[in-house]
C-alpha cells in the first residue's frame, strides 16, 4: 500500500507519520471533490463536545426518578432518549438493559467496537482493545475486577455482544443514600463505565 | 471471515488497562482520521459493512500492532483504491492526479448534525420470522471467507431467543455488494458453560445479535 515504508520499525515516530499520512489522504480526497474540509473541523468538534457520556447519564438519572421514563427507556431506548430533547435525532434500536440485585448486564463489541455513540460519545481505548474483547464474554468477573469491582458470586453477569446495529446501554441500580436527591445531582453519580457494565454509579459521599 | 478480529474467548492478550481521564482523542490526527471517514462513509461510496469487512482484511500483524485510528486510516486507503475512489500513486503523493468520480452524495457544513446519529438499518421484512421468543435454536457452524457478523466462539452452539428486534440490512450481503438482503434479527442468549464448558460459571450468560441465516432449530 501506498506510504507502508515498514511502519512497525519506527514506532517513535508514528505521529508524526500519521499525521502525513493522514493529512496526504484528506488532500487527495478534498481534491477529488468526495469532501467538504470544512464539514471535517464541524464534525471533529461535534465529537468533542457534543456526544459523551453526558447524555447517557441524563437519561439514567431521569429513570432513577421518574417510573414512566424508566419504562419508556427500558421499552424503547430510542424514543426515551429523543424525548429528552438533549439529541436532534438518535440512532435506531438503542436497548437499555437494566441491572437488579440478580443481574448484573455488561456491553461489550468482540468482532469490532460498536458502542452508542449518541449516549455514551466514543468508546475508550480499552473498550476496543484486544483484552477487553476477548475476555468479556468468557472471563466477565475477570474483567469486572481489573475495573476494581467485584459483585455477591450469586449475582447473574449477563453480557451482550454488539454483533449488529441494534446498541445496549446499562442502565445501572440507583445507589442507596440518595433518596432525597434531584435528577441533576443524581446524574452526577453516573459514570461512563457504569453504563457499559464495567463499573457502578459513584457512591453518594464521591459526588464531584 | 475468520479473521483476528473475532476476538471473543481467545486468550493472552492481558489485562484490560482503563485510562484515567482519557482524552476523546489522544492526537489530532486521530480526530481528523475519524471526521475523513464519517465524511467518506456520507458519501455513499461504501457501506458500513464494507468498512467493517476493510479492517478485517488488514493482515493480522497489522491488525494487532496498529492504534484504533491507524486501523481506520489504513482501512480508508485500500477502501478508496479498491474502489476506484482514488489511485494508490495518488495516495502516495498526497494529491490527485486524476478527476474524482462522482459519487451520490457530498457531506457539507450544515448536514454534519444529521450525520452524528448513525444510519438507519432497519427494512420492511419480506416474509415472516421463523423462530419465537423462547425457543432454542443453535447457531450454525458456518465459516464464510467473507464477512459475518456471528462470531466464532457462538458457532455450533444452542441458546435460546430471548427477543425479535425487527428486519435489518444483512451485513454478510452488503460486506460483499451483494445488496441489503434484508433478515430478522434475533437476541439469542446462551449459557456460559454451554459456550465455555463446565469449568465456565454457572451464573453467567452471553447473548449475540443474531440474523436468522446464522441461527437452525434446535
Amino acid at each position: 500500500m501506498a506510504h507502508d515504508h515498514h511502519d512497525d520499525d519506527h514506532h517513535g515516530s508514528e505521529l508524526s507519520e500519521m499525521q502525513l499520512r493522514v493529512r496526504a489522504l484528506e488532500t487527495v480526497l478534498v481534491e477529488k471533490g468526495y469532501i467538504d474540509p470544512a464539514a471535517l473541523d464541524v464534525l471533529i468538534e461535534a465529537y468533542e463536545t457534543k456526544i459523551g457520556p453526558h447524555n447517557g447519564a441524563r437519561a439514567v438519572a431521569k429513570a432513577w426518578t421518574d417510573p414512566d421514563f424508566k419504562r419508556a427507556l427500558l421499552e424503547d431506548g430510542t424514543k426515551a432518549v429523543l424525548s429528552l430533547g438533549l439529541l436532534s435525532r438518535v440512532g435506531d434500536h438503542l436497548i437499555a438493559v437494566e441491572n437488579t440485585p440478580s443481574r448484573h448486564n455488561m456491553i461489550v463489541c468482540t468482532l469490532c467496537s460498536c458502542y452508542p455513540w449518541e449516549v455514551l460519545g466514543l468508546p475508550p481505548v480499552w473498550y476496543k482493545s484486544a483484552p477487553y474483547r476477548s475476555r468479556a464474554v468468557n472471563d466477565p468477573r475477570g474483567v469486572l475486577a481489573d475495573f476494581g469491582v467485584k459483585l455477591p458470586s450469586e449475582t447473574e453477569i449477563r453480557v451482550w455482544d454488539s454483533t449488529a446495529e441494534t446498541r445496549f446501554m446499562v442502565l445501572p441500580m440507583r445507589p442507596a443514600g440518595t433518596e432525597s436527591w434531584s435528577e441533576e445531582r443524581l446524574a452526577t453519580l453516573v459514570t461512563r463505565d457504569c453504563m457499559v457494565g464495567t463499573g457502578l454509579p459513584l457512591a453518594p459521599q464521591k459526588a464531584p | 471471515m475468520d479473521g483476528i478480529h473475532d476476538m471473543g474467548g481467545m486468550h493472552g492478550f492481558g489485562k484490560v488497562e482503563p485510562e484515567p481521564d482519557e482524552p476523546v482523542f489522544h492526537a489530532a490526527w486521530e480526530g481528523r482520521c475519524l471526521a475523513l471517514n464519517r465524511a467518506m462513509a456520507a458519501t455513499g461510496a461504501f457501506t458500513i459493512d464494507m468498512a467493517r469487512a476493510a479492517i478485517e482484511a488488514l493482515p493480522p500483524e497489522v491488525y494487532l500492532s496498529s492504534s484504533y485510528y491507524r486501523k481506520w486510516q489504513l482501512r480508508l486507503e485500500n477502501l478508496a483504491v479498491a474502489l476506484g475512489l482514488a489511485g494508490a500513486d495518488e495516495i502516495e503523493a498526497g494529491h490527485a492526479l486524476r478527476p474524482g468520480r462522482k459519487l451520490p452524495r457530498k457531506l457539507g457544513v450544515a448536514d454534519v448534525a444529521n450525520s452524528l446519529t448513525r444510519g438507519s438499518f432497519g427494512r420492511p421484512p419480506r416474509a415472516a420470522a421463523r423462530f419465537n421468543v423462547g425457543d432454542r435454536v443453535r447457531a450454525r457452524n458456518i465459516h464464510p471467507a467473507t464477512h459475518t457478523r456471528l462470531p466464532r466462539y457462538a458457532r455450533g452452539h444452542v441458546g435460546i431467543v430471548e427477543a425479535l428486534r425487527g428486519c435489518y440490512v444483512f451485513p454478510d450481503t452488503s460486506a460483499i455488494g451483494q445488496g441489503e438482503n434484508p433478515q430478522w434479527l434475533y437476541t439469542v442468549a446462551f449459557e456460559a458453560r454451554e459456550l465455555w464448558g463446565d469449568g465456565a460459571e454457572r451464573l453467567s450468560k452471553v447473548s449475540i445479535e443474531a440474523f436468522e441465516p446464522y441461527l437452525e432449530p434446535a
